[in-house]
């Protein structure tokens, strides 16, 4: 849309839809009317040219809704899209409110430059927390209603007519009493310029036709035809390749390199050392790959030179001892659990996991002088472009980022150390051409920032009729806040303890003490999908299950005992009603369950499996119900879910980083196993949605993009001990001495 | 010099035959739809069609390619959608982050010209890595472009 003239300037904009929200986003939903230079016969649903205009030009207009003579409507989308379906969702709030055809709804990535320059106008830009819909709802709905009403007057004016006699519909303004009608795109430019006296009220849920219906994804068909851009495919004029290799052991540094093996090859332009990496420059990413892994290094490896996982297993294990931070204290835990007969105290475990998304981590600059232009795929693009502008020396407004889709985020593609690196090597190789530098899959798990390794003992004590009265938990766990520096000094970490203390799905545990060590190494650790779900909701879950059992009750039963809230209680019922609870399986199969709360939405598992005498373990079904209150597009929701429990189940079977000599081991898919389609499960994902407002009236929208993850682990750790009598406490599975198990 | 065509057209390129196909395809040829993932052969999001089978490019080293034909994403329909695959693909919205969903769907031409008729224990043969977990709609969709109903 190079060629697009504004015919608005941004001031007279802001200030109207200032007035419009008063919110942080304020500003943000000015309707842009632009011009394109000639429509686009066939233009695809979400563009495989998809960053939007940076827009150059001062005078246009910053908005977030683009109406185009040729009835294109275009909605700027700030999320990045990780298959998450955001980008999905969003434009179909906006037609919602637009009243325009769903059909001619485009989306492109919001201009992260324009961002910078214009105050934020769409907001953040960080896509993760499953926070999609949630931080943009309102404003999406609210520029779709204003746009809709000023419309709605530009084609009243033209008719002069009150605009009370006329409707949207359909992408059309209708003038009711004479039936006729103007499209959206004849009328865009004079909407611009209408001033309304009071900016309209956006619909609530249970006013929608649209949202809340099922929907084809928008980028379906350009990721099955190999048109849909990722960072990755980025290809520019005279552009270069660069492999780096990172010290294996985190925080260490280059001593020194001898590259006599590869003088004289093909196509190699140039070898940069960094303080704690080397890169290959080259004509082809192949070359620079080839020409890194026949580089001699030396490296120093500092005083981690020698950790391992067996240390710091018995590390974690001994941390539990305490000090401990108190995350949560309600009622007396220690005091019920001395005075109480029946308590139960078990210790789990779980390991570092790598974030493997299946695009390895990759940036492409241009770096020049007073410019930098980036091309990749970012869950925080906004930040990235901070702090690549500052690592270049140029001011961040000269910073142009255009997102690409992302191949898998789950955490990882927030922090931009790969494009810390592209930066750093276009800047010390002194390379004025676009450089895309590519992780290798090994680089990509040998130099990630990691799910965090914890320990936790759990002490829960019951009473004589089998009802719950006191959880004590205390967990050492690798803390988050403090490994990514936004924790300074020794305080709890939430993402360590959430689904143990803080986000559990139950209510009515009358006691409940969780204390929680940050016990960090040198390896870093940070955010992965479900964050603290992903290990504490195992831990809990689990749990919970030997609990129930102690007591001697069902663990449907037993966990809806535990609770009153709606929402918990609408999965368990779902879940009751789907898996057939209450039916027996035969002998070596078994049914577990669990239920969580983690961003955004309940999720409760049943997973069904067959174990055999050698403890193989089938994972034949997964029932997932989710109560996220309100959901845009249910399609999309339950591929998140469906999708989650193949990740969860993925780390609770097989998902271990371990460290020797300092170094991560597993560097590939060969060691680091991932389940494929011969032992995914079937997975049947059911909504059981209860709706509702917040505390401030608004409606409740879910997020699902980790809520399936979670879960799954506890699920199928309780089908393996509904059928095999063995709990497992330490994953992963695959580590599992079976024979050496005892029943419980 | 090494010769083969790629969807169609003829390539002659003075590479390295060493050098896998996948990078050739990606940096020479200029077709990105083809993606790499691991370097090992390990999760088949390389994969294209060799003379008609599903292989792992990053595996293929352009010697061997020499004198075939490969088939890639891009020239599985000349509208992008409407080979049968593609277009249960679409219809079962199996992608999420999209990424491995090239070398999904070309296993899946490949499995369904060996097995027009695939058992679920069939399709299970299809090893790709899908990170984002779209299995459930993946064996949906195959089941689809073949006519099964579900």
């Amino acid at each position: 849309m190079g060629e697009c003239k504004p015919v608005r300037n941004l001031a007279s904009l802001s200030r109207r839809s200032f007035v419009i929200t008063g919110s942080t986003l304020a500003g943000a939903m000015a309707l842009g009317v632009i011009v394109p230079g000639a429509a686009r016969a066939d233009a695809p649903r979400l563009a495989s040219r998809y960053w939007a205009d940076d827009g150059v030009d001062l005078d246009e207009v910053n908005a977030w809704v683009v109406i185009g003579p040729d009835e294109a409507v275009t909605l700027r989308c700030p999320m990045a899209e990780m298959g998450q379906g955001t980008g999905s969702g969003l434009p179909m709030l906006l037609a919602e409110e637009l009243q325009c055809d769903w059909s001619r709804v485009n989306v492109e990535f919001a201009s992260v430059n324009r961002n910078l320059g214009a105050g934020t106008p769409y907001g953040n830009m960080l896509t993760v927390g499953s926070m999609g819909i949630r931080m943009n709802w309102e404003h999406v709905q609210q520029a779709g209603a204003s746009a809709r009403e000023r419309l709605i007057q530009a084609a009243a004016t033209r008719w002069s007519v009150p605009a009370s006699e006329c409707e949207a519909i359909q992408g059309k303004v209708r003038h009711k009493p004479t039936a006729r009608s103007l499209t959206y795109g004849v009328l865009a430019r004079d909407a611009a310029k209408v001033t309304l006296a009071a900016e309209p009220a956006i619909k609530s849920p249970d006013q929608f036709t649209l949202a809340g219906t099922r929907q084809p994804r928008l980028d379906s068909a350009i990721k099955s035809n190999g048109t849909a851009k990722f960072g990755i495919d980025t290809r520019e004029p005279g552009q270069l390749y660069a492999s780096i290799m990172s010290c294996p052991i985190f925080g260490g540094k280059l001593v020194s390199v001898d590259d006599s093996a590869i003088k004289g090859r093909r196509g190699i332009v140039k070898l940069v050392k960094l303080d704690d990496a080397v890169a290959v420059v080259a004509d082809n990413y192949w070359r620079a790959n080839e020409a890194l892994k026949a580089l001699k290094i030396v490296w120093d490896g500092g005083s981690n030179a020698n950790a391992s996982s067996a240390q710091f297993r018995s590390e974690y294990r001994k941390a539990l001892d305490g000090p401990m931070l108190t995350a949560r204290n309600d009622g007396d835990a220690k005091t019920a659990i001395a005075n109480s007969r029946n308590v139960v105290e078990a210790v789990y475990e779980t390991p570092l996991l790598a974030h493997a998304t299946m695009e390895p981590c990759n940036a492409t600059v241009h770096l020049r002088d007073g410019r930098l232009d980036i091309w990749m795929g970012s869950q925080s693009a906004l930040a990235n472009a901070r702090m690549a502008a500052q690592l270049a020396g140029v001011e961040p407004s000269q910073v142009f980022f255009h997102q690409c889709y992302l191949g898998g985020g789950f955490g990882r593609r927030s922090f931009g150390d790969e494009l810390r690196h592209a930066v750093m090597v276009a800047k010390a190789g002194d390379i004025k051409v676009p450089l895309q530098l590519l992780w290798s899959r090994e680089q990509d798990m040998r130099g990630d920032r990691y799910r965090p390794q914890s320990a936790i003992r759990l002490k829960g004590a019951l009473a004589a009729d089998g009802s719950l009265t006191a959880i004590h938990i205390e967990t050492a766990c690798g803390s988050i806040q403090k490994s990514t520096g936004q924790m300074v000094g020794d305080r709890v970490d939430n993402t360590s303890v959430e689904g143990i203390g803080p986000s559990v799905p139950y209510n009515k545990v009358p006691n409940w003490y969780t204390g929680v060590q940050n016990k960090n190494t040198h390896v870093p650790v940070a955010y992965w999908r479900s964050v603290g779900g992903s290990q504490n909701c195992f831990y809990m879950e689990s749990f919970i299950d030997e609990l129930a059992h102690a007591a001697g009750k069902d663990p449907l039963a037993f966990r809806r005992s535990l609770t009153d809230r709606a929402d918990s209680i609408s999965v368990l019922n779902k879940l009751e009603e789907v898996s057939d609870w209450h039916t027996p399986l035969p002998a070596g199969r078994g049914r577990g369950i669990s239920l969580v709360d983690n961003h955004g939405a309940i999720g409760g598992h049943v997973a069904e499996v067959t174990v055999d005498g050698k403890g193989t373990v089938k994972v034949d079904r997964v029932f997932a119900a989710t109560d996220a209150y309100h959901v845009v597009n249910p399609n999309l929701v339950e591929a998140q879910i469906e999708g989650g429990v193949v990740f969860g189940m993925t780390a609770m079977l097989y998902g271990e980083v371990t460290i020797k000599n300092g170094a991560a081991v597993e560097n590939n898919f060969n060691q680091y196993r991932m389940v494929t389609l011969s032992d995914a499960p079937d997975v049947k994902a059911y909504l059981a949605n209860t709706g509702g407002v917040d505390q401030k009236g608004n409606p409740k929208w879910g997020g699902v993009g980790e809520c399936s993850v979670a879960p799954i682990a506890a699920a199928i750790a309780n089908a393996i001990f509904a059928a095999s009598g063995k709990r497992i406490r330490s994953l992963p599975f695959k580590n599992v001495k079976w024979t050496e198990l005892s029943r419980l | 010099m090494l010769a083969f065509k790629v969807n169609g057209t003829a390539h002659n390129l003075n590479l390295e035959p060493e050098m896998p196909l996948l990078w050739a395809l990606r940096n020479e040829v200029g077709l990105t739809g083809t993606k790499y993932g691991c370097g090992i052969g390990a999760c088949g999001a390389c994969t294209v069609l060799m003379d008609g089978e599903a292989v792992r490019s990053c595996q293929v080293p352009l010697s061997r390619a020499h004198g075939k034909e490969i088939v890639t994403i891009e020239g599985l329909s000349t509208d992008g959608r409407s080979h049968p695959v593609q277009a249960a693909w679409i219809a079962e919205d199996v992608p999420q982050c999209g990424y491995c969903q090239s070398g999904q769907i070309l296993a899946a031409v490949s499995l369904l010209k060996r097995k027009p008729n695939p058992s679920d224990a069939d399709i299970s043969t299809i090893g790709n890595i899908c990170r984002c977990g779209t299995y459930v709609r993946v064996r949906r969709a195959i089941k689809r472009a073949a006519g099964i109903k579900a």
